[in-house]
Order: C-alpha cells, then structure tokens, then sequence
C-alpha cells in the first residue's frame, strides 16, 4: 500500500520517516537480543587454544568440535546427562497427560458432584511455591526410593506442572461442540469409546501444549533437580552444568562451558521454533485464566 | 443413562489427579508445617520444638538479609521488566512482518532455562574472557573490564542484565494481548479525530490494557521473589553471603547445614508470603472477567 493512497494523515513523508525509524528500532532489538545466543554458538566451536584466550576475540579464527569432544568425555559423558534430561522430561509428559486428560475430561464433561471445589482444589496446589515443599518432598522420595531416581524428578516436574495442566485439558473438552457428544452417546458409545474417538482428536492441540509446557519445564527445572538427584550418574543437563562452572576441571573451562550450554539451549529453542503457535497460545491461556 | 451413573464414571476420572495432588502436594505441605516445629537433621533425628525455629529465624540477621535483598532484586528487576515490556509490547504489536519476527526473537530467551542463560551471561561478563566486559572497552564505556563478582551490587546488576534479557519477552507478550483485545474501531475513531500516537497510548491503550499490565507484574514479582538459580550459579551467594535469596537461604539451611527444620520454617514463612501474593493475584483475574 502506498502512502498516496492514504486520505489520513496529513503528512506522508513524516510518517514515512517515522516507519523507517521503528524499522531500525526493530533491527537494532533483533540483533542484541540474538547477540549473546550467536555468541555462545560461536564460541562453542572455537578451536582449544582460543577458548581462553586474553583478551577474547569475537569470531572464532577456525570452527572444531574440540569443545564438544571435551564435553562428550566430560564426567560420566554429556550424553549421558542429555539422555537422563530427555529420559525425565518424557516421563513428565506422559505423567502430565495420563492426568489431566482424564481429569479435564470430568470436570468438562460429568456432573461430578463438588466439582467446582475439586477443581479450585487443584489449581489451589498453584498458589504453592514448590520450592518451599522441598524438604517434606526430599523425606518422602527419601522414604519411597524415589531420590536420585528419574520417575521420582519426573513427580516433581508433575507437581509443578499438573495444575496448568487441568486447566488447558478442561479448556479444551469445554470447547468441543456439545451435538457431537450426543451424536456418540446415541450411538451408544461407552464413554471410554467417545473420550477415544470423538473428544481426543478434537482436543489435540491442547495435547500438543501440555506435552510442550511439561517438556519445557522438565527440561529446564533446575533447584529440584540439583536437591534429588544426588548420584552424578543421574544428573540431569541443568546440574551438570553446575559442575562445568565449579570447576571440576580445575578452573573453569570456557569451551566446556559453551559446548555445554549450547547443548541445553537447542532442544528448547528447537521445540519452541517448531511449535511457536501453540507456546504463546498456552501462555496465554495460562495467565489470562 | 442415568446422573448418578455419569457422576460416578466422572469421580472415576478424576480421581488419579486427585490422589496425586493429595499425596504429593497436600501431604507435604501439612507434613511441612509439622517440620518446621521441629529439630529434624538430614542426617537423622530430631525432636518437637514448638516456635523455636521461628524464633530463631526472626532473630537471624541472615534471614533478615536474604529477605532484604529478594525484596531488593525484586523492586529493580520488576519495573525495569515491566516498562521494556511494555515498550516492546506496544513497538511489536501490529502484525507486519518485521515486528512479528522482532516478537519471535524477544521472545526467544524465555523458552531456554534459567540455568543456561545464567551460565551464558557468566562467560560474558567473565574479566578475562567475556564478550560483554570486551564490548564496553571496545565501545569506550568503560576503560578496563569489570569484575562483576567482585562486589554485591555489580553483581546484582549483572544478574539482573541477564534476567532482563532471557524474561522481558514474557511480559511483552502478556501486555501485546492485552493491547491486541482492543478493539481497532476504537484506534479507527481516534485516527480520525486526528488523535496522536502518543495521545492514543496514553488515553486508549494504557487503561484498557491495564490489567494485562497488572497481571504481568504481579506473575513477575512472584518469580523474582522465588529467584534461585541465577545467583546460585552467578554468584553463588557471594561475596561474603550478600546476594543469598531467600529460596538460597532455604536451600543452604536444609541441603548444605542439614538443618531441615530450620529450612521448613524458613519455607513455611516463604510459603505465606508467595500466597498472599498469589491471592492477590487471582481477585485480579477475577475482577478481569466481570
């Protein structure tokens, strides 16, 4: 659209300026914003000698995977680490789902008796900040054998997760039309049959959502995981990079540290990247309630 | 098909999130509370000790601190978080394409955890080999590379520089729905009263996108009180113990003294604190809604 077509406002060119002005605010955003993240992926590929070089260059001279040969060998292997992270956050989906589908299916659907209480019950468990039911929480995983135990984190991330849960679950069976509930139950479809085949599919991208936030969170949950999992054999990426800092290699390695970070960013920015829509939309849906 | 047959097959449903947020969430909590009269150790034992741990805790100059410096975090991160993200909100808010990217890559910071980017910004602000510190030389900002860590309100501000930059696009987010709900008759009729850009934000876009602002803080407050990871892993609590939150007191008194009676009353008094705050925040919502 050219500005010439515009009846309103009355000065084209000013405005014309002000566009380009908010188009290099725009651009100036994008590039500090993206800075420190190329940065790190920058350096994360710098040859050894280079990485603690004084005082640092911004490009690396050459790219090597030496950084993350290092790493790959770092304690028990950074593989090791990224497999208990995927193998807690994959539980904590399916913990998340096998709960609040069930759940958010009752309460959207039967006349439940109390089930305004339960419900306000259950988001009630959102006011509490988890971190001050760590102790109770580390005595009790103590007891059950739960500590340094992945099912046992996977709880946790349960815990902190189950609430918003519910929530979108029952969002989502609320909204399927009341007439294709009905066109079931006059087929004479058990319940088990209908949640399966007509309110499953329909409540997918909720699914989608759920699955996202409790991987997100899993992934990146960090004081719990640093109280729980008390055998390095069981740490999960977030703790393993307390121990790249700390120093375990003496002083701090830097191209450690990078390749490490950069392996705990990209799934999550991979997994946002691929299910942006569906990320905004839960947040939303999340404060917005 | 009967109610009372469908109330049954509903209460079935339900039931497996209602034991589990029974057993795993209200348990612990009054389990909790009885901790905190307690003497109990990590390394066993422990005996009733009624207000004891609550006494010491108000008498605990240590307590005192972390609770002074969350409150301290808490009241320059807020408002600095909330006016970038207002500021994003209403520069990203038109859905050209331009600004859509600019939303998407604000946002970006948010989905990568806490750990990661403290750990990022670590290196950067690093004497000897950050970027950051090697930035502002090279700009002429500074002449020789800061140690942040060195002293507690450097490194604050560096925490802060870098909680800034992962969270800002939550509350740009929050806020930009708030002003996309607006209806664009209204932005139409201004327009055409000839009404300025700067008239319109102040007239239509801040009081009806208000209580997107509001909700926006009082999620960000929250988070900032319950602040952890950053300053576990960027300063560590020092120097000398002067930048200890009090989620860091809570851990170091539980998990580092084993002091795990100590450490629940600690979380109890936290615990009433974030709900007030959360009760707070729900009137908000609701009051929303009407």
């Amino acid at each position: 659209m050219s500005v010439a077509t515009l009846a309103l406002p009355p000065k084209p060119l000013a405005r014309q300026a002000r566009g380009w002005l908010m188009a290099a605010i725009c651009i100036a955003i994008i590039t500090l914003m993206l800075m420190p993240l190329v940065m790190s992926f920058l350096a994360s590929f710098r040859p050894l000698a280079e990485t603690s070089a004084v005082p640092p260059t911004y490009l690396p001279s050459a790219l090597s995977l030496e950084n993350y040969q290092k790493v790959a060998n770092y304690q028990q292997g950074v593989w090791t680490y990224v497999r208990n992270s995927t193998v807690v956050a994959g539980l904590t989906i399916v913990l998340c789902l096998a709960l609040s589908v069930p759940a958010g299916f009752a309460l959207a659907r039967f006349p439940v008796p109390g089930k305004e209480i339960w419900f306000v019950l259950i988001l009630a468990s959102m006011m509490i900040p988890y971190q001050a039911l760590l102790v109770p929480i580390y005595l009790m995983f103590a007891k059950l054998g739960l500590t340094g135990n992945h099912f046992g984190l996977a709880i946790l991330h349960t815990i902190l997760q189950l609430p918003f849960s519910v929530y979108l679950m029952r969002n989502s069976f609320e909204s399927v039309p009341k007439e294709l509930e009905e066109a079931a139950r006059v087929d004479g479809a058990s319940t088990a049959f209908q949640l399966r085949r007509v309110f499953i599919p329909l409540a997918l991208p909720g699914m989608v959502t759920v699955a996202l936030f409790a991987f997100i969170t899993s992934w990146n949950e960090f004081i719990g995981a640093l109280i729980l999992m008390n055998t390095e054999s069981a740490f999960t990426v977030p703790i393993m990079l307390t121990g790249v800092v700390s120093g375990d290699f003496g002083s701090v390695d830097w191209g450690a540290l990078q390749a490490s970070v950069v392996v705990s960013m990209l799934p999550c920015l991979l997994v946002y990247l691929a299910l942006q829509r569906y990320y905004v939309s839960g947040l939303l849906a999340g404060a917005v309630k | 098909m009967s109610t009372r047959r469908n109330a049954l097959v509903g209460l079935a449903w339900l039931t497996p999130t209602l034991a589990f947020v029974g057993f795993f969430v209200l348990w612990p909590m009054v389990h909790l509370v009885w901790l905190s009269f307690t003497s109990t150790s990590l390394l066993g034992g422990g005996q009733w000790i009624g207000l004891e741990n609550y006494r010491t805790a108000f008498g605990d100059p240590k307590f005192w601190a972390a609770f002074k410096f969350t409150l301290l975090y808490t009241v320059v991160i807020t408002p600095l978080l909330m006016g970038l993200g207002l500021a994003l909100a209403l520069l990203v808010s038109p859905n050209t394409p331009l600004r859509r990217l600019t939303r998407s890559v604000v946002f970006l910071p948010v989905v990568i955890g806490l750990a990661s980017s403290s750990l990022l910004w670590f290196w950067l602000f690093d004497q000897q080999v950050g970027l950051f510190n090697q930035l502002l030389v090279d700009l002429g900002v500074i002449d020789a590379p800061v140690v942040w860590f060195r002293r507690a309100e450097t490194g604050l501000a560096a925490v802060i520089i870098s909680v800034t930059w992962k969270v800002v696009g939550f509350g740009m987010i929050l806020i930009m729905a708030g002003i996309q709900s607006i209806g664009t008759d209204l932005f139409e009729a201004a327009r055409i009263d000839g009404a300025s850009r700067s008239l319109q934000v102040r007239r239509i876009i801040l009081p009806l996108a208000a209580r997107s602002l509001v909700m926006a803080t009082v999620i960000s407050v929250i988070g900032s009180m319950l602040a952890f990871d950053q300053f576990y892993l960027m300063t560590g609590g020092g120097p000398r113990g002067k930048t200890f939150t009090s989620v860091y007191w809570i851990y170091q008194s539980g998990f580092v003294r084993f002091d795990l009676g100590y450490s629940a009353a600690l979380s109890v008094i936290l615990m009433v604190v974030i709900m007030a705050m959360t009760v707070l925040q729900l009137r908000l919502q609701s009051r929303r809604r009407r």
